[in-house]
């Protein structure tokens, strides 16, 4: 928990990071897709999920190999676009909540690691208002999503799956 | 983003949009005569409205989940609010002993954390590298690179009490830990000695961060004292004893020289002590005290509130630090604006001596969890959450359907507040100039951000920040419009 054991502990593997907020119809993307795939989650994944991305985070980001954020998006390809972070700092830090790139560059800065870090936008229509579920386009990008970061975790690739250069699923754009 | 519009003759209407730092969006529009005098200033707060009316005819027992859809910023709060409210439903407000420790540690760990990230993250770049730094370097990666330390202490910090929340409340997202008349699961030994292994770290850095706080605001009481300041009302829970109380209490209220103008009332009967007025030009409420009227019954809460309003704090070393506190305005209330920093460290480390008794008290591992009584068809829960009081209040048929609610968040309370900061910096430091520079710009941000607002109720999806700046002239009309996507 300190900053010497968060650290100086041993990396683990992979951890996927769902977040968005479910009240809020498509913006629940991210931790439905988390709560999917935490059963059929490979050993050595761990699967997280929160309404925002938090400056906490990047203790947990530098004490993984790998990171996948997932989220909801309201611009990206159908049905969804893997990519990889380039840690950086952005206007994000000008609110509570941070985005994945600047989540990545502060765990460089504060524990000195440089993530491997990937960003899996899933497509969703409805924003607006309170509500449970998703939208019937937002569930069928959710499963196509779904199904590619399973076969993600299982082959590893991510670096090849974001040039758009694995088998595992659909390219970036 | 700063717009200008001039009228020939008139007035200039100056928006700066957004106001950065701030959770959510915001608008500032400063209102100018044709001598570039500041004669009105205005925030603007895009609230999202309409979630008491979408719990309406859910079943009772949803409703300390359902409302943490609120916001992601302090679900928390909410939970606990809305719990306490249906503690009165189920006739089960006498919680058991275990219940109320298990609630409080969950408390405590969001102000813990709530205050770290505000704190280190949004405040700490304006103290440590001076209003007018180079926003480039004005920022968390600014002090991460600078202060290396400091930035790891903050992140740390926040981890702790965001730990702590999970494991009282049982997951991140939707926690489910408070349920109406009590608790549903204790604090596992295996829990307790993973935070206490921390325990002693957290306090040494709360004190600390006290310190940076306390020291910059003596080293710059001449130019913050006036800065963004003026005299006000204070409101806030304490306990019945006058004891700084940030889980339950009674209501107290404080006018600008200390005399009691809510003394100490039962909040289930807040209604009959606390109205809020519709301005046409704002979503978002203004609260005040019936008994005082609109026009001077408004209130500031939060922590500098909440250290207003108590007579003490009951833990040893947030006392002294309070007592510190109230002998630089003789025992009257403080009412600079730039003194909340301060006080919310007092609050910070008054946390953690909290986490750590509660930690070493073994009612958190009891197994008497629930208690219910007579069933009331009405209850109200309040707590002080970070950012200041806030109100739940429901009715439920026989049928276990919630009928009304009606919510007062904290950053409703201090609108009428952020909207007097805001003219009082406008006046003395825009006024007059033409030309707003960033470092103009940035002390209305600085004064806003002393409160510590929460304006998010917009969904955060990658690709949507929308920034919305319109220019409209005296008369009303839009005259400028531009978006970013």
């Amino acid at each position: 928990m300190t900053a010497a054991s968060a650290t100086e502990r041993e990396l683990k593997p992979v951890l996927v990071i769902g977040y968005g907020n479910p009240g809020r119809r498509d913006d629940g993307l991210g931790p439905e897709l988390a709560r999917r795939l935490e059963v059929a989650a490979p050993e050595g994944v761990t699967m997280d999920a929160d309404y925002q991305l938090m400056i906490e985070d990047a203790a947990d980001v530098a004490g993984h190999e790998v990171t996948v954020f997932a989220d909801a998006s309201v611009s990206c390809p159908e049905p969804f676009r893997f990519r990889a972070v380039e840690p950086r700092e952005d206007a994000s830090f000008s609110t509570h909540s941070v985005s994945p790139e600047a989540v990545a560059h502060l765990a460089g800065k504060c524990f000195g690691r440089r993530p491997r870090a990937f960003v899996l936008e899933i497509r969703g229509y409805d924003f607006d208002g309170f509500g449970e579920g998703l939208s019937p386009r937002a569930e069928q990008n959710l499963s196509a999503a779904a199904g590619f970061l399973a076969g993600l975790l299982r082959s590893g690739d991510f670096e090849a799956a974001a040039r758009g250069a694995s088998p595992a699923g659909e390219p970036g754009a | 983003m700063v717009t200008t519009a001039d009228k020939s003759a008139g007035t200039r209407k100056i928006t700066i949009e957004p106001v950065t730092r701030v959770e959510g969006h915001g608008k500032v529009t400063l209102l100018l005569d044709d001598k570039n005098k500041v004669r009105q200033a205005r925030l603007h707060i895009v609230e999202f409205r309409g979630f008491e009316r979408f719990i309406q005819g859910r079943p009772y027992w949803e409703v300390p989940v359902m409302v943490q859809r609120l916001c992601g910023i302090c679900p928390v709060s909410h939970h606990l609010a809305a719990a306490k409210a249906m503690d009165w439903i189920v006739g089960g407000e006498k919680l058991t002993p275990t219940a109320e420790k298990l609630r409080r540690l969950m408390h405590y760990g969001q102000m813990f954390q709530s205050h770290a990230l505000h704190f280190f993250h949004l405040v700490s770049p304006d103290l440590l590298f001076g209003f007018d730094a180079d926003p480039a370097v004005r920022n968390v990666i600014g002090v991460a690179a600078k202060f290396p330390d400091l930035a790891v202490q903050g992140v740390m910090m926040r981890k702790f009490g965001q730990e702590i929340i999970k494991a009282t409340a049982g997951k991140k997202i939707h926690g489910t830990g408070a349920i109406p008349g009590g608790v549903n699961k204790n604090l596992s030994t295996q829990e307790r000695d993973f935070f206490l292994k921390d325990m002693e770290q957290m306090l040494v850095w709360a004190r600390s961060a006290l310190k940076i706080a306390k020291d910059y605001t003596a080293a710059h009481l001449a130019e913050l004292k006036d800065f963004g300041s003026f005299e006000s009302n204070h409101l806030s829970l304490v306990r019945a004893d006058g004891a700084m109380d940030l889980y339950h209490g009674v209501l107290r209220a404080v006018d600008s020289q200390g005399k009691k103008v809510l003394n100490d009332v039962d909040y289930q009967g807040y209604f009959q002590h606390i109205a809020e007025e519709v301005r046409d030009w704002s979503y978002m409420k203004f609260p005040f005290m019936k008994a005082i009227g609109p026009e001077a019954g408004w209130y500031r809460v939060g922590p500098l509130a909440r250290v207003n309003t108590c007579d003490f704090i009951d833990t040893p070393e947030a006392d002294a630090a309070l007592k510190e506190f109230k002998a630089l305005t003789g025992g009257k209330p403080n009412n600079i604006t730039m003194a909340y920093h301060w006080a919310r460290m007092i609050e910070t480390l008054h946390s953690a001596e909290k986490i750590n008794a509660l930690l070493h008290d073994k009612d958190l591992q009891g197994t008497d969890l629930v208690v219910k009584g007579p069933r009331r068809e009405e209850g109200v829960g309040l707590i002080e959450a970070p950012r200041g009081t806030l109100f739940h209040h429901y009715r439920v048929n026989k049928q276990d359907q919630v009928v009304m609610a009606n919510l007062i968040v904290s950053t409703t309370s201090n609108n009428e507040p952020m909207n007097r900061a805001v003219q009082k910096v406008a006046q003395d430091y825009i006024s007059g100039k033409p030309e707003i520079t960033e470092g103009l710009l940035n002390r209305i941000e600085v004064a806003i951000r002393a409160y510590d607002p929460c304006l998010s109720c917009a969904t955060h999806a990658l690709g949507r920040m929308p920034l919305d700046v319109e220019i409209v002239d005296c008369e009303g009309s839009v005259v400028d419009r531009r978006q970013r996507d």
